[in-house]
């Protein structure tokens, strides 16, 4: 037996129908919808004041929606309060009670449902044991560090078994290094577990590094959602572009001539691969990586070198072109080009992203 | 891949509803027991159902088919819609059999049974029966304990606070014999006795209300003064006068309201120590402390510390970058102070001001020993109610001239000083010393202060003396016990301890009240603060206003209100213990929601979030989480309420009685019969006392937190 059959997610899946959130006349989220299948790890991304934890409140039952429906593993909970929802929540703050030591927070869930306390402490043991924690039951949270009050939120949310498990910019107080670390191993965990996870951040590396699925949201209604790959590669606008990874971003024209289809800008024009995109005013993505460089004379774009980063494995330029600086990332790092030097920029068609309009 | 959703592909719902409510078909069942067997009226007797089923012979005019058939039927049927689980009905019966009971109370009056136990638990229970329906309904956000909360202290606010108010304001509009006489209220109100302006023509004196106008301008101003010199020298003067901090801060809490006034008596009246003296040295003896600057000296000496305490929090306040960024402009002391420090201090000199003039137009204690023929409100209302001349209508009047004059106070304040106050704004604290006062102003303070200080220990010490000499009040001073024998005598007599002397009944009663109400208050304030500021629901803001209003209320219109609503049935509460703790509970609110609302504004939101979210139910969060981290807010409150509850006067000299005296009324009563030595040496016993509870407390929750009023102890009208 492994751990997945102890878990009851089996009908974990997080329903969203058409939900509305209105504070005063702000409208925090706009007419929502979407799903969170059982066992899968979707994030919500977006810039700041997008909505993104307002919605994970109205999924865990701390905020109430203005319309619409919520539903947990086929029940519809909408107007269930939080304590009756079988979802639990990581705080960005952690919220463990500074009262209580690491024992009696995790105990908490578990004695709040009516379970013994032998069984509670079983439980507890069992979850810090598993998140590595032995040994730290007797102190308060006041006496670790920000990793091990990360994982003791993490504990004290699993061990009530949740059908569903909310995270809200978990790692924003853990430095760098140990974001990195911190977030496969709750990736980790989701998958040997199979939990159902919501997770709330607007790092877009992150949302990448863990998901199964991302919703971008942007000023309460969501952008698009898809797998991180769909995302990066067919982002379905120029904020999107924009938002997921670095772009570089040209505004211009399509044209649909017998050659085939054409983007030009600044009297340039290139060959892209705009299918369904109608002809007129179109913006091109192009991520930095995707542009080779090219010597002097040769490439789509003359290029002039006007800032060059050396990155170790890379060399970021910034590039002057006639559709303006472009910032390109470059692997052959054995000889950079130098501030002033010329040289040439092309991609390939399939490579660049043609989006309808200028914005 | 998750697309947006078709309303096809979504799976069919299983079931909307929360989990079973058991607990509202608990209390409904609560309320029909009552019903069935605890005595209805106060008077112990039948329960409802055997007045229904005609045992009401003790109230002929009573028809208990009517009155009763109805609370009852609607009860049941509570019982059996809550039980299935139907929230809307169940509201409707709740809320009908509640407005019925309460309806027919009224209605029958001093013809029926006042509400006796098994109608409070009835009525109780009834009552959080709607609330938890409302809160099933989705209302107070689906939340039926915040909802149950919030409806159980709403109705508790209305019964205690509105409804005696609105009683005391109706019986304005009746005659003597409780007729409807709307003509009375303008004859009432517009007399010379209230408003006469004679005594700023040299001729003959002025009416009451410009007599409490006035002294309350001269003690706002002058506590004003004195309390910004006082603060400038405490603040200013570095840790050489930090003790001098903490007797100020102190001296108000245990201080009952009367105690200066006393002093100045011994000290200043006809026979007085110091009029002696003067006599001595060619100034004969008059009898000028009683009136108008006996009263204005006694309140000083009584509210400074108040205003002090403000003042000395605005300066805290004020960062000394600021003062340092002025010195390095190049401005001297002197302009520093003019330009930086004053304007920034002038909210809170008129917030000083105003409060020093709400604490004087509210004081009672000061004015019944002192004001001689000087009336002021807040004795006149008593003498129209006390004693022979018993006139409710009259004693009405003259609450809501002084119910005026206290709110038109409280809205100059939110006028002038609402927005004004400057927060620092700064985040982080710049350190730094705060500037040096330019010299003249800091000797002109000192001096002040330095008077201030001698003058109040004068009055204390003869109080603390007063009482272990042969006659104070003539100069006799060989020590002598007799007084506080008098008083406190104990003896052994056969069965025990023998508590003789003649004080202690009224002592007992008193710390038997303030030891049942300071809890109280405290869970009353502090789940209310807990509503307010962790819960979003519609009404929040009306309920806050609800939950302070009773602040702005001076006590001598409280316990008016109290004796004219509370006098007759179905609310017939007079005479009794409960109606003090009640009057305690309800005045002193206000001080645990401000205590409340700090604390928990310290605690971040999310632990209570993290704790439901923990499938832990709002009772429980509450207990488990938000009750341990607010310990401190909770001692403050017990302490605070406690004090206030041994100290108050103005309100329960009203409802005070011979069964159930306190010990205020009971020295105040000592005054009136020219025992000062008496009245002297209870006053040093009951200051002493609390005295030992503040320094009992502090050992519990360390000296940090006693220092400290907050803004609302401050406003606290006796
Ligand atoms: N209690 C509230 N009252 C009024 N407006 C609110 C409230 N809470 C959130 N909002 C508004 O709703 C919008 C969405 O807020 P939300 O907290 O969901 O943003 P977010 O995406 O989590 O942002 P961040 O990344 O900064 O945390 C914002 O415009 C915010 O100002
Ligand atoms: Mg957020």
């Amino acid at each position: 037996m492994n751990a997945k059959v102890h878990m009851n997610n089996t009908a974990g899946g997080v329903v969203f129908e058409r939900v509305t959130k209105r504070y005063n006349d702000v409208v925090a989220v706009d007419d929502v919808s979407f799903e969170v299948r059982p066992a899968q790890l979707v994030t919500l991304l977006g810039p700041s004041g997008c909505g993104k934890t307002t919605t994970l409140r109205m999924v865990a039952g701390l905020e109430p929606v203005t319309s619409g429906r919520i539903m947990i593993g086929g029940v519809d909970v909408t107007h269930r309060a939080a304590n009756e929802r079988d979802v639990s929540m990581v705080f960005q703050s952690y919220a463990l009670f500074p009262h209580m030591n690491v024992l009696d927070n995790v105990c908490y869930g578990p004695l709040s449902s009516g379970i013994s306390k032998a069984k509670a402490r079983e439980l507890a043991h069992a979850k810090l044991a598993m998140l590595g924690l032995a040994g730290l039951e007797a102190r308060l949270p006041s006496e670790l560090s920000g990793g091990q009050q990360q994982r003791v939120a993490v504990a004290r949310s699993l061990v009530l078994e949740p059908a569903v498990l909310l995270f809200d910019e978990p790692l924003s107080n853990l430095d760098a290094k140990l974001r990195r670390r911190v977030r496969q191993e709750i990736r980790e965990l989701q998958q040997s577990l199979d939990l159902t996870v919501i997770y709330v951040t607007h790092d877009q590396e992150e949302a990448l590094a863990v998901s199964d699925q991302v919703i971008v949201m942007d000023r309460g209604v969501i952008a698009q959602q898809g797998s991180p790959a769909e995302l990066y590669d067919a982002p379905r606008s120029r904020f999107l572009a924009d938002f997921i990874g670095d772009a570089n971003l040209v505004t211009g024209e399509l044209i649909h001539d017998t050659s085939g289809q054409v983007f030009r800008a600044n009297d340039v024009s290139v060959p892209v691969r705009a299918d369904g995109v109608p002809p007129g005013p179109a913006t091109l993505a192009v991520r930095p990586h995707r542009l080779i460089l090219t010597p002097a004379g040769a490439g789509l774009l003359p290029a002039e070198c006007r800032r060059a980063a050396y990155l170790g494995s890379r060399v970021e330029y910034v590039l002057g072109t006639p559709w303006g600086d472009l910032l390109v990332f470059d692997a052959g790092v054995q000889s950079p080009l130098a501030r002033g030097d010329a040289a040439g920029v092309q991609f390939r068609p399939e490579d660049a992203i043609v989006l309808a309009g200028h914005s | 891949m998750a697309t947006p959703l078709t309303a096809a592909r979504l799976p069919a719902p299983r079931t909307g509803a929360a989990p079973r409510d058991l607990t509202t078909p608990l209390f409904a069942a609560l309320a029909l027991a009552a019903f069935a067997l605890v005595p209805w009226a106060m008077s112990g007797g039948p329960s409802a159902i055997a007045l229904l089923a005609g045992h009401a012979a003790k109230w002929p005019k009573y028809a208990a088919v009517v009155s009763l058939a109805p609370v009852v039927v609607a009860s049941v049927l509570a019982l059996v819609s809550s039980w299935v689980g139907a929230a809307r009905l169940t509201a409707m019966f709740a809320g009908v059999a509640l407005a019925w009971a309460f309806a027919q109370g009224f209605y029958a009056g001093a013809n029926g049974p006042a509400f006796g136990l098994g109608a409070t638990i009835a009525l109780s229970a009834l009552t959080v029966c709607l609330a938890r329906a409302l809160g099933r309904l989705g209302l107070f956000a689906g939340n039926a304990t915040i909802a149950t909360i919030v409806v159980v202290i709403g109705v508790l606010l209305l019964l205690f606070i509105f409804y005696p108010i609105g009683s005391a304001l109706v019986a304005a509009f009746q005659d003597a014999k409780g007729n409807f006489a709307p003509h009375l209220v303008g004859e009432r109100l517009f007399t010379e006795d209230i408003w006469g302006l004679g005594c700023f023509g040299g001729g003959t004196r002025c009416g009451v209300a410009i007599n409490s106008a006035l002294l309350a301008t001269i003690v706002g101003l002058l506590s004003m003064l004195l309390g910004l010199a006082l603060a400038l020298v405490v603040q200013r003067g570095g840790q050489r006068y930090a003790g001098l901090m903490k007797v100020m801060s102190v001296l108000p809490v245990i201080t009952p309201p009367f105690v200066v006034a006393l002093a100045l008596v011994v000290l200043f009246g006809r026979t007085g120590l110091i009029t002696s003296w003067l006599e001595y040295v060619g100034i004969p003896r008059s009898r000028w402390i009683y009136g108008l600057p006996g009263v204005a000296i006694a309140q000083l000496i009584t509210f400074t510390p108040i205003s002090f305490m403000l003042l000395h929090g605005a300066l805290h306040a004020i960062s000394p970058a600021l003062e340092e960024a002025a010195q390095t402009l190049r401005a001297s002391r002197g302009r520093v102070f003019r330009t930086v420090t004053w304007p920034l201090l002038r909210p809170a000199l008129a917030n000083a001001f105003l409060l020093a003039a709400v604490e004087s137009l509210a004081d009672f204690g000061n004015p019944i020993v002192l004001a001689g023929n000087f009336e002021v409100l807040s004795t006149k209302i008593f003498f129209a109610v006390a004693g022979a001349q018993y006139d409710a209508g009259r004693a009405a009047v003259l609450a809501i001239v002084l119910l005026g004059l206290t709110l038109l106070a409280f809205f100059l304040q939110q006028r002038w000083v609402g927005r004004a106050s400057y927060v620092t704004v700064s985040g982080k604290g710049d350190g730094g010393a705060p500037a040096q006062l330019p010299g003249k102003l800091w000797r002109g303070c000192l001096g002040i202060a330095g008077a201030f200080i001698v003058f109040t220990l004068m009055c204390y010490a003869v109080i603390l003396t007063g009482g272990f000499v042969k006659d104070i009040g003539r100069g006799d001073m060989t020590p002598s016990f007799r007084h506080f024998l008098d008083g406190f005598r104990v003896e052994w007599a056969s069965h025990g301890l023998f508590f003789s002397g003649s004080a202690w009944d009224s002592l007992f009663t008193t710390i038997q009240v303030a030891a049942v109400s300071a809890p109280l208050t405290a869970v009353v304030g502090l789940l209310s603060a807990y509503v307010i500021t962790r819960h979003r629901f519609a009404g929040r803001r009306a309920f806050e206003f609800l939950t302070l209003v009773s602040f702005a209320v001076p006590g001598t219109v409280i316990g008016v209100s109290y004796i004219v609503a509370f006098n007759i049935a179905p609310l017939e509460l007079t005479g009794g213990m409960a109606i003090l703790v009640l009057c305690f509970v309800f005045r002193n609110m206000p001080v645990g929601v401000r205590s409340g609302v700090a604390a928990l504004a310290q605690i971040d939101k999310t632990l209570d979030e993290a704790s439901a979210t923990l499938r832990a139910s709002t009772w429980r969060t509450l207990l488990r989480v938000v009750t341990p981290l607010l310990r401190s807010a909770i001692l403050v409150t017990l302490v605070f309420s406690f004090t206030r509850a041994m100290t108050a006067v103005s309100a329960v000299i009203f409802l005070a009685t011979a069964k159930y005296n306190l010990s205020t009324v009971y020295i105040i009563n000592r005054v009136e019969a020219g025992e000062y030595p008496l009245a002297i040496v209870y006053s040093t016993v009951l200051m002493l006392f609390m005295l030992a509870v503040l320094l009992l407390m502090q050992k519990f929750i360390g000296e940090a937190k006693l220092g400290r009023r907050g803004p609302g102890v401050v406003v606290a009208a006796q």
